[in-house]
């Protein structure tokens, strides 16, 4: 077994707060040291806002659990300070294979177009990711950063108030109280927090096991995503091979609902399933295996007064299409620039409604794409299994049939349409800039756009005048001054102006398309300004 | 004479698949057949061009020598 898993990488140590006779305050408590909770906090403390990290546990993440992560994520960690080490130590990956009983029926490359610093995917092991956190944490820390995490610190109750929280924690060394302007829930999928709250989770349960292995082998597949529908060595069911870092495999076999789990589990169960996978003569060693069922639910809201839930907590989703991870991350992402500017006082608290709002947006879509997908791989009557495998029969041949082939829509970030906080489209532009959209990548020479855009509001200049700083409300949007020649790929071009000539956009702290327009108007863009920080 | 079209020509994919599903569901298996059959007539109508429906027939079989 892995070292990893055994090492505490936050050992407990007493806190001074812990001797007080009256609870401390901190700005921001995050309860969950997973990659959702970590990602918050290392937002937050590169902001300035004191935040503290409680986790019942002291060591990462055990088994590989999430391994996809998404551009998007990427895009995100680079801002972070965390997305090199990311790139660096995980797989990537762009294309991947569909077969049907014993034929491959379809390939698919998720990254046909050039042009993005990041690539489609990585895959890297939830316990690679966390340890990445954690070692950014740390040298946050080494700056003075003001962020701590606290292994083995329990939280067992929850007042809330309507300015603030009061924690009630257990230790090794006994309960301590603590209080926070705000908490965030990222304590995953079973949330204490959550169930302390009373609060609802609703959704749909699917009947189904799956049997996750991640075995280590020497193999020569390539790092591509493969998917069987109803192959001969898991007949009637599902198959998917994957590849991480450290010569790690991941294979998740649908195994139905009618199981004995614990049965399945025992390596004298699943490794014969391994082998007529992988090939008899294939050497391969066990380094995890777990059995899941799923649901895909969320809360009705993110937001609870001064209790903010985020990943896990707040929203759950089937497996298929990496969008579990994915899209807790990009709740921090939406999240945490918005608490900076409520904290800072230069936001109303009613922004962060809005956090709620288009987060659950995203939960929604996710949802709907993943259970669609769940539908396509598990059919849950002969008729939707006919259709299902007419699709697979004609993917083979025709061409026409391939996009309703659906082995998980791979995790892409929501559009936030109609989100309260964009203003009304002002540029006959493309579609996947339009208000609400999270900006794509562009080339800048050797450069790229998306690094020039991290953490603050920005007024994107292309080919168009405007001052260089506009201040409205004590907010500050800085001009980054482009032209179409800065990219001489054209996808600049192609990606930000599509038929027009000039254009503006103005763009959140976290990488989102507030307003745009083809020319400068100073009352549009403050009245945008406004708009995008809750106030209009 | 007009060809079938054999490219993705869907406005949104998913959406369709997941409708036809929805349109399946809660209903038997003779059921479910028949609403097809309907189906495939109301498609076929709309087509209407004899030399395309033609084509979609020998393309449902499966058929080797298709192209």
């Amino acid at each position: 077994m892995n070292k990893i898993f055994e090492t505490p990488l936050y050992a407990y140590e007493r806190s001074p707060d812990q001797d007080t006779a009256t609870p401390v305050r901190h700005k921001v408590i995050v309860v969950g040291a997973g990659p959702v909770g970590l990602t918050a906090a290392i937002d937050l403390a590169q902001q300035g806002v004191g935040v503290v990290v409680l986790d019942d546990n002291d060591k990462v993440s055990f088994g590989s659990r999430a391994i996809c992560f998404s551009q998007r994520t990427l895009d995100i960690a680079d801002r972070l300070g965390c997305g090199n080490p990311m790139a660096e130590t995980g797989v990537q990956w762009e294309a991947g294979k569909v077969f049907f009983d014993d034929r491959k029926v379809y390939e698919f490359d998720l990254l046909p177009e050039k042009g993005f610093s990041n690539p489609a995917f990585v895959n890297l092991q939830q316990y690679h990711l966390e340890e990445i956190l954690v070692d950014r944490v740390r040298a946050l820390q080494a700056e003075g950063a003001p962020i701590e995490i606290r292994g083995r610190n329990k939280v067992e109750a929850i007042g809330t108030h309507d300015d603030h929280v009061k924690l009630e924690v257990e230790t090794p060394e006994g309960p301590y109280n603590v209080e926070a302007d705000w908490l965030i829930a990222s304590d995953g999928a079973h949330s204490p927090t959550r169930r302390m709250l009373g609060l609802d989770f609703d959704g749909r349960i699917f009947e189904d096991n799956f049997l996750i292995a991640d075995v280590v082998m020497e193999a020569d597949f390539p790092s591509e995503r493969w998917f069987w529908f109803d192959p001969p060595f898991n007949r009637g069911q599902s198959a998917l091979l994957h590849k991480q870092p450290d010569n790690v495999w991941r294979i998740d076999l649908q195994l139905g609902w009618d199981i004995d789990k614990e049965r399945e589990k025992r390596p004298e169960n699943v490794i014969p399933r391994l082998k007529a996978m992988l090939g008899e003569d294939v050497e391969f060693e066990l380094e995890w295996v777990s059995i899941y069922t799923f649901q895909c639910r969320r809360m009705e809201k993110f937001r609870h007064g001064r209790v903010l839930f985020a990943g896990d907590s707040a929203h759950q989703v089937s497996p298929f299409g990496a969008r579990g991870a994915n899209s807790g991350i990009q709740d921090t992402d939406n999240l945490c620039w918005k608490l900076k500017l409520v904290i800072d006082g230069k936001a109303p608290e009613l922004l962060l409604d809005s956090y709620s709002r288009e987060r659950v947006q995203a939960a929604d879509e996710n949802i709907t794409m993943s259970t669609r997908s769940t539908d396509f791989i598990t059919p849950k009557s002969e008729m939707s299994r006919l259709l299902r495998d007419a699709v697979l029969d004609l993917s083979e041949k025709y061409e026409f049939a391939r996009p309703l082939v659906n082995s998980g829509r791979l995790s892409a970030p929501c559009t936030y349409k109609g989100s309260s906080l964009s203003s009304a489209d002002a540029l006959n532009g493309p579609d996947i800039t339009c208000p609400g959209s999270a900006c794509p990548d562009a080339p800048l020479g050797d450069e790229f756009l998306l690094p020039k855009l991290a953490g603050k509001f920005t007024l994107l200049t292309i080919d168009a005048e405007a001052p260089e700083r506009l201040e409205e409300g004590g907010i500050q949007a800085t001009r980054l001054a482009l032209s179409v020649k800065d990219d001489l790929t054209l996808e600049l071009k192609r990606r930000y102006l599509g038929d027009a000539d000039s254009a503006i956009y103005l763009i959140r702290p976290d990488q989102h398309v507030a307003a745009r327009r083809d020319t400068f108007e100073e009352n549009a863009f403050r009245q945008a300004m406004r708009r995008a920080t809750g106030k209009e | 004479m007009a060809d079938l079209i054999l490219t993705p020509n869907f406005d949104n994919a998913d959406d369709f698949y997941a409708n036809l599903l929805a349109l399946h569901d809660g209903l038997d298996k003779t059921d479910s057949d028949a609403l097809n059959a309907r189906l495939v007539l109301v498609l076929a109508n709309h087509i209407g061009d004899a030399g395309v429906l033609s084509q979609a027939l020998k393309t449902a079989e499966l058929h080797d020598n298709q192209d």
